[in-house]
Order: structure tokens, then C-alpha cells, then sequence
């Protein structure tokens, strides 16, 4: 069992095509928070105590988003920013957060193909997340592998389902506690999560 | 009168008071004093351009108080006057009961029989609401704790009229003949009705005002307004307060009271604006006339002939109304100077008393032996109280009043605060707030005594009086302060401060508020950067609100917003290049406000960035995707 907490960063959700059929697939858990940044702070006004009472609330932190120009929505910088104080989050005495997991959620535009050494993207996802995981590292945090929907331009209606149903059923496992730790062993060198999840719903 | 005549008085009357108001001002006493001066200049005793008739003219003048209240009314929601029902009925009240007993006391000392007694008690209690408003409306102070008391106590005194006009009758003493022409309140046909009869018509008016306001003025001014005739508008404006005063007198009401009443009912109706502008020049005219007249009419061959009887008088009637309102204003706990400025303001005896007086002899009240000095006292007493409002400013108020500094701060000379606020009402208060939340020093500058006490026993460095002096600036150290924030209630006082900072303090940064478009411009052309419309922030979180309540995403509705204000200082911008000095002066401001909105509305509607994030739009990529996409989502 394990305690989700989805930090959702979408600017413009209306014009949204995978994320809005996505979040409309989380189970309805108690132990599972959808927090839903730009809503909360349209401003960028962020309310530091509220997050990090938030963060310790729960086990695993997801951060949900399109990877727009390789990396987060600017409201989930700022998140970070403010929220993962030194002395709270990280430094000597900085240990609220030790042990918890952090997962990227994300959805881009490329095909898988296009992010490798070869691709336009010239870099793996996960490479490009490297900020993120050394965050989560500096934090005491376990880095799982992003879940990524590729290619959604090109996603068709059926294959945004299927995303949706991979989503749901992610998330699922995550509150189920999985995966465990023989799995995540597996993980370490992973590019993506994608793999554990075509298990799942298979 | 021909027309030759008409135009000679109207040429000495106009000349008059274009030359005397702006002299009065220039040297600080006040519109209210020069028409005065201008009146006593042109009158029978020292140029003599006008003569007898000047009676006529102010009986026709006296229209001008009508108009002034019902432009008051329009300005008082009835919540507020909800609000003074206390003041109006204690503290006018008592004035008016108070004064009218010890007036009657001492005229029965003195040996007149109880009738003229009582009918010059009741006479003198009243004071002059033309002078008194405009003179408190022009220094600002009609909002402040004396300021509304002499308000209270002069509404109460209109309404008091009423039944002293219908008590003097009784009060005759010897019968009169009924003159052949029925030309006053009380004989009109109303009077053949019987006493329930009086009663209802009386009623039936008030309810025709209130229901007729309500419902009926609307619809009215709604066709009207279609036609887009200027002029028709003007007309109707004038029709509605003449067309009021008729009914009022009909049924033996005052006119000024009815209309006030009037403006009362249309004071939260969205015509009140047009109407507003179209009474205010008709009022402001005729007040100065009725002030011309009433300096036109001291008769100083009376003066002359009897100097100590009238001094006395004058200043025995000015001296007893002076002590009760002093008492008064003691008793209603009122601060020093709110006393001083409440006591300083009514001592006058008013315009009312002209007519209750030709009223009191035409009914045989009282002779002319008695009404001959006391028009000339009650004349004097009005042509003084200006003065006595610039004795109480220049002289008593820096020695007993609340002081331009709070005294324990003097020594604190090092403590010199980086940002002045000026005007700490609603909208300056939060300014001074928020900086006081960040630790910033303030220093305030506020007119009302009584707020200025209380904010410096909050522990505020707080300097009592007025901005647009740049003695009082510098006094609260604007020659070291970084910053002026303006947040007065009156956009003519803002851009007085602001022009007098520009020129004594060019270190300052000005931060002013403004009302309307309008005033934005002539703040943008008096050289402040800073600038903002006291109701645009407000107005537009309230519409972000809407959007989100109405689903949008907040974000969404954030940036909506943000870039709709943005776009809306263009536009002024914009519209302020295309306003030039061609544009016609008669053009009345709610005219321009409606045509100013249609120009922004235009620019709305062109402007296809309004909503436009094709940053975040997936439409375009998911076109191109079979190409390479130029970034990466």
C-alpha cells in the first residue's frame, strides 16, 4: 500500500488532448491526491507550507505533464523552487522527503524512436529528466523510470484509450505498493516505466 | 424688462463674476466670497449697475439651491441617508429647537409680543445651505465628521421650513387684507382643501416623486435618449427638477426639498451621471447669481445710517448660533477642529430667512421696522461666514486643531520614511497597509481630523491636511521621500497634488489613482508614469471570478485577464493620442465616457490576440507532425 500524490502541471488543459482523457482515469482512491498546480495557483503564487504537508502526506510523488521543450511546465519549477527547501528537503538536517519515490508522468509530441543518439531528439527521456532524478537523489528520493505516452501527435482516438487504460492501470499498481522491490531493481537502468506497464495491462 | 436691459444686467452680472471668482481664488477665500464681494461691488452702494431689481433676481436665483440639493441627492444613496437619520433628526433637531427658544427668549426681554417673537426665533435658526455646502464642497470637507453634520443639520432645516411657513399665518397679528395676487405657497388652491385634504395632497406628492423616480423616469429618459438630442436631454433634465419644484410648491412643500428627494430616488439609476452634468452648470450659475444678489442687496444706506444697531444684531445672532452649535457639536462628540469647522460653518443666518421674512410681513407678523434691519443682518451674517471658514483655517485651526504633524514625531527627525500616501481613505489605506506589512515607512497625509487622530494613535506617522500645499509636503519631509502615492477621492485635487510635486519635488516618484479615462490622460500629460484606474483591478478580478466560476480553467482565466489589461492600457493609450484639443468642451463627461467605451469596445473586438497561446495549441504541430516538428512536445 502506498499513498499516490499526482502534481499536475498543465497549462492549458482545455487544449489538451492525451492529459484531459488521462485524469479522467484515476482511480478513485483515498490514498491517492490529484493536485492540480495551475489551478491551486493560477499565479505562481505557491503556498510552500500547504505543499510540503502535501509531500509528507503521501509516499510516492508523480509530477504530471507534457515534456514541453524537454522539461516541465514552468509552474512545476517554481514548485520545486520554493517547495524543496534546504534544511526540509535536502542539506544536513534535510530529510522529510527521505525514502519517499518520484515519478515523472509524461506525455511528448516525438515518437520514441526520435529520443535516442540517432533521433532529432538526440537524447534518451530519461536523459533529458536527468535535473529531476539528481532532485529526487539530492532528496533522499527513489527516482522510478518516467511514464511516458509518445507520439501524441500522431495518437489516434484508439490509441488514446489505450494510453488511458495503461495510465489507470499504473497508477493502480503504484497505490498497491508496486512495483516491489525485486522490480525495482530491474528499473534502475530503465529508460522508461513503459515496459512494467505493457505487463501490467497484458 | 426689454431685452436691451436684459442683456446690459446679464453682461454686469456675467462680467462680475468672472472677474471676481478668480481673484477670491487666487487669494484663497473661496468662489462663495468673491460672488459676494462681486454683488456688494456692483450693488446700489458702490458702482450702483444694478438696483432694485436685484430683489427679483435672487427670488429667481433661489432656484439655484433647488437645483444644488437635488444635485446632492443625486450624489447621497438612501443607504447613506439611512445612515444620518440620527444627526439629521438629534443634532438638527436640537440646533434648530435650541436656537429658535433663546432667539425667542430675548426678543420677548426686549418687549415684542410672543408672535414675532416666536417668528424671528424660527427665522433665525436656519442657516444658509447655498453658502455653506459650496464653500465645505470646494475645500473637500463635506466628508468629513463636521463636514456631515452640517449636512445633517441643514437638511433638517429645509425640512423645518415646511411647517414654519405654515405657522405663520397663525402667528399674525394684525389681519391683513388679502392682496389681489395669491402669489405664495400657502394660497394656492390647496389651500381650499380641508386639513386631511392638505394631508393626502401632501403625501400624493412625495409617493408621485418616489414611485414616478422609481419607475416611471426610466422608461422616460431611456426615449429620450434614443433620440441622441443633446439638447432634448438637457431640456428633460431641467423639465424634471422645474416640473418637481411646481408640484412642491403646490402643495405647500419646499421645492429644495422635493428635489432633493428626487435626486435621492435617482441617485443608483445609470442616468444619474448625464443628469448630474446637465443640472451642475444651471446650478453653478445660478448659485453665483443667488450669491451676486445677496451681496447686491446688503443695504449699506441702512448699515450707514444705524452701524451699532445692525453690528450688533449681526453679531449677536452670529455669536448665540455660534455657542449652541459649539455646545451641539460638544455634545455629539466631535473631535476640536470637526467642532470648530461645525460651528463655523451654520452661524449664518440663511437664504430661507429672505423668504420667511417678506413671507412674515406679507402676513402681518411682523413690521417692517423689524424685518428692514434684519434683512441687512442676515445679509452681512452670510457675507461673513466665508470669512470665518478662512479665520477658522488660517488662524484657529494651526493653534488648537489637530496639527500638520503629530508633535512627538517632530524630534524623530532622522526617521524620514521613503514613501508619502496622500488621502488614507479606502483605497490609500491599502496601499498603506501593504507596504506597512513589508516594513516599509509610510507617512500619511489625510483631511480628516478625526481619522487623522485615531490613525495616530494606532501609531501611524500620520500629517493632518492638505496635500496640494507644498508646505505641508515638504513639512512631511516629500524632499527626502523616494516615493508619492496619491490616493485622494477628487481626480481635480490629485492633479493639483501631483502638478505641485512635479514642481517642488521632482525627486519623487508619483504613484496616482485615477478615476475614469479621463483622468488617466491628464495624469499621463501632467507627467506621471504611474497610474491607476481605482476600479480596473477590482473590475477585472471580478471578471476573472466569472470565468472561472463559469469553468475555465484559473490559469486560463489568469492569463485572459492579464493580457485584456494589457491590451486596455494600448487602447487608452491609443485613445489618449486621438483626443486632441479640437474636441468640443460641451460635450458633457458622460457623453465622452459612452463614446470613449464604444472606441474601446472596437479595439476589443479587432484585437485577435486576445486569445492566443499557439504556444501551447497542439493543433498546429499535430499539421506539420509528418514534417519534422520544430520543437519538441
Amino acid at each position: 500500500m502506498a499513498r499516490v500524490l499526482i502534481l499536475f502541471a498543465h497549462p492549458a488543459l482545455e487544449r489538451s488532448r492525451v492529459h484531459q482523457r488521462l485524469i479522467r482515469r484515476i482511480p478513485d482512491s483515498p490514498d491517492l491526491t490529484f493536485h492540480d498546480l495551475y489551478e491551486a495557483y493560477p499565479r505562481l503564487d505557491i503556498d510552500v507550507e500547504r505543499e510540503q504537508q502535501l509531500l509528507l502526506d503521501h509516499d510516492v510523488v508523480a509530477f504530471q505533464h507534457p515534456f514541453y521543450w524537454y522539461s516541465t511546465p514552468p509552474i512545476l519549477k517554481q514548485w520545486q523552487d520554493l517547495v524543496l527547501e534546504h534544511g526540509w528537503a535536502y542539506g544536513s538536517e534535510g530529510e522529510a522527503l527521505q525514502g519517499k519515490s518520484l515519478i515523472p508522468l509524461i506525455s511528448a509530441g516525438g515518437g520514441e524512436e526520435a529520443y535516442c543518439t540517432a533521433g532529432y531528439n538526440r537524447f534518451s527521456v530519461r536523459q533529458l529528466l536527468a535535473p529531476i532524478e539528481q532532485t529526487a537523489a539530492l532528496c533522499g528520493m527513489e527516482f522510478l523510470p518516467p511514464f511516458v505516452v509518445f507520439g501524441t501527435h500522431r495518437l489516434d482516438p484508439a490509441g488514446i484509450v489505450a494510453q488511458e487504460e495503461r495510465y489507470h492501470a499504473l497508477l493502480e499498481a503504484l497505490l498497491a505498493g508496486e512495483p516491489d522491490a525485486s522490480e525495482r531493481q530491474r528499473l534502475t537502468g530503465a529508460i522508461t516505466i513503459n515496459g512494467f506497464v505493457s505487463r501490467l495491462v497484458s | 424688462m426689454t431685452t436691451q436691459t436684459f442683456f446690459t444686467q446679464a453682461f454686469v452680472y456675467l462680467t462680475a463674476a468672472v472677474v471676481a471668482v478668480p481673484l477670491a481664488k487666487r487669494f484663497g477665500l473661496g468662489s462663495v466670497l468673491g460672488y459676494l464681494l462681486a454683488g456688494v461691488v456692483i450693488g446700489p452702494f458702490v458702482f450702483g449697475f444694478v438696483g432694485a431689481e436685484g430683489e427679483d433676481v435672487m427670488h429667481f436665483a433661489e432656484f439655484g439651491v433647488v437645483m444644488m440639493l437635488f444635485v446632492i441627492g443625486l450624489e447621497l444613496e438612501p443607504s447613506l441617508l439611512w445612515r444620518l437619520r440620527a444627526p439629521i433628526l438629534g443634532l438638527g433637531g436640537l440646533q434648530v429647537g435650541i436656537t429658535t427658544a433663546l432667539v425667542t427668549g430675548i426678543c420677548l426681554a426686549v418687549g415684542l409680543p410672543w408672535q414675532q417673537a416666536l417668528a424671528v426665533g424660527m427665522i433665525i435658526a436656519l442657516s444658509s445651505t447655498a453658502i455653506v455646502l459650496q464653500t465645505l464642497a470646494e475645500k473637500g470637507l463635506l466628508k468629513s465628521s463636521g463636514g456631515q453634520s452640517a449636512f445633517s443639520v441643514l437638511l433638517f432645516q429645509d425640512i423645518a421650513v415646511i411647517p414654519m411657513l405654515a405657522l405663520m399665518p397663525l402667528l399674525a397679528t394684525q389681519h391683513m387684507e388679502l392682496s389681489g395676487e395669491e402669489h405664495h405657497a400657502a394660497e394656492t388652491w390647496i389651500s381650499t382643501l380641508p386639513g386631511w385634504g392638505r394631508a393626502l395632497a401632501v403625501l400624493g406628492a412625495v409617493a408621485a416623486i418616489i414611485v414616478g423616480g422609481r419607475y416611471l423616469l426610466r422608461p422616460f429618459f431611456r426615449i429620450l435618449g434614443q433620440v441622441r438630442m443633446r439638447e432634448v436631454f438637457t431640456a428633460a433634465s431641467l423639465l424634471l427638477v422645474i416640473g418637481i419644484a411646481l408640484l412642491m410648491t403646490q402643495v405647500g412643500l419646499s421645492p429644495a426639498l422635493g428635489t432633493f428627494l428626487a435626486g435621492v430616488v435617482l441617485a443608483n439609476s445609470e442616468y444619474r451621471h448625464e443628469l448630474e452634468a446637465d443640472i451642475e452648470p444651471f446650478k453653478g450659475l445660478l448659485l453665483g447669481l443667488f450669491f451676486i444678489s445677496v451681496g447686491a442687496s446688503i443695504d449699506f444706506g441702512l448699515i450707514g445710517n444705524e452701524p451699532g444697531l445692525i453690528a450688533s444684531l449681526t453679531a449677536g445672532m452670529i455669536g448665540l448660533k455660534f455657542a449652541v452649535l459649539i455646545g451641539l457639536a460638544r455634545a455629539f462628540k466631535l473631535g476640536t477642529d470637526q467642532a470648530f469647522l461645525f460651528a463655523f460653518a451654520l452661524p449664518q443666518v440663511g437664504e430661507f430667512a429672505f423668504v420667511l421674512l417678506s413671507f412674515a410681513s406679507q402676513e402681518g407678523v411682523l413690521g417692517s421696522q423689524i424685518t428692514d434691519p434684519l434683512v441687512a443682518s442676515v445679509a452681512l451674517s452670510m457675507a461673513v461666514t466665508p470669512l470665518l471658514l478662512v479665520f477658522n483655517d488660517r488662524v484657529l485651526q494651526p493653534r488648537v486643531g489637530t496639527r500638520p504633524a503629530a508633535e512627538r514625531e517632530a524630534d524623530v527627525i532622522a526617521e524620514n520614511h521613503p514613501v508619502l500616501i496622500a488621502g488614507f481613505g479606502s483605497f490609500g489605506s491599502t496601499v498603506g497597509r501593504l507596504l506597512k506589512a513589508q516594513g516599509i515607512g509610510t507617512t500619511v497625509l489625510d483631511v480628516d481630523s478625526d481619522q487623522v487622530e485615531l490613525l495616530r494613535r494606532m501609531g501611524l506617522k500620520v500629517y493632518y491636511g492638505d496635500a496640494t500645499r507644498h508646505d505641508l509636503l515638504e513639512t512631511a519631509g516629500a524632499a527626502e521621500a523616494r516615493m508619492l502615492v496619491v490616493a485622494l477621492d477628487s481626480p481635480a485635487t490629485t492633479l493639483d497634488v501631483v502638478k505641485t510635486a512635479r514642481k517642488h519635488f521632482p525627486n519623487l516618484q508619483i504613484f496616482a489613482r485615477a478615476f475614469e479615462w479621463r483622468d488617466s490622460f491628464d495624469l499621463y500629460e501632467a507627467g506621471v508614469t504611474y497610474v491607476y484606474r481605482e476600479a480596473l483591478d477590482s473590475s477585472l478580478r471580478l471578471g476573472t471570478d466569472v470565468m472561472r466560476a463559469m469553468g475555465f480553467r484559473a490559469y486560463h482565466a489568469e492569463r485572459a485577464t492579464q493580457k485584456f489589461l494589457r491590451h486596455d492600457q494600448e487602447s487608452l493609450a491609443l485613445l489618449a493620442t486621438m483626443k486632441g484639443e479640437e474636441e468640443s468642451v460641451y460635450i458633457t463627461a458622460a457623453r465622452r465616457r459612452i463614446e470613449d467605451l464604444e472606441q474601446l469596445l472596437a479595439a476589443d473586438l479587432q484585437d485577435d490576440g486576445l486569445d492566443r497561446d499557439a504556444g501551447w495549441d497542439p493543433e498546429a504541430l499535430r499539421a506539420d507532425f509528418g514534417q519534422r516538428p520544430d520543437r519538441a512536445e
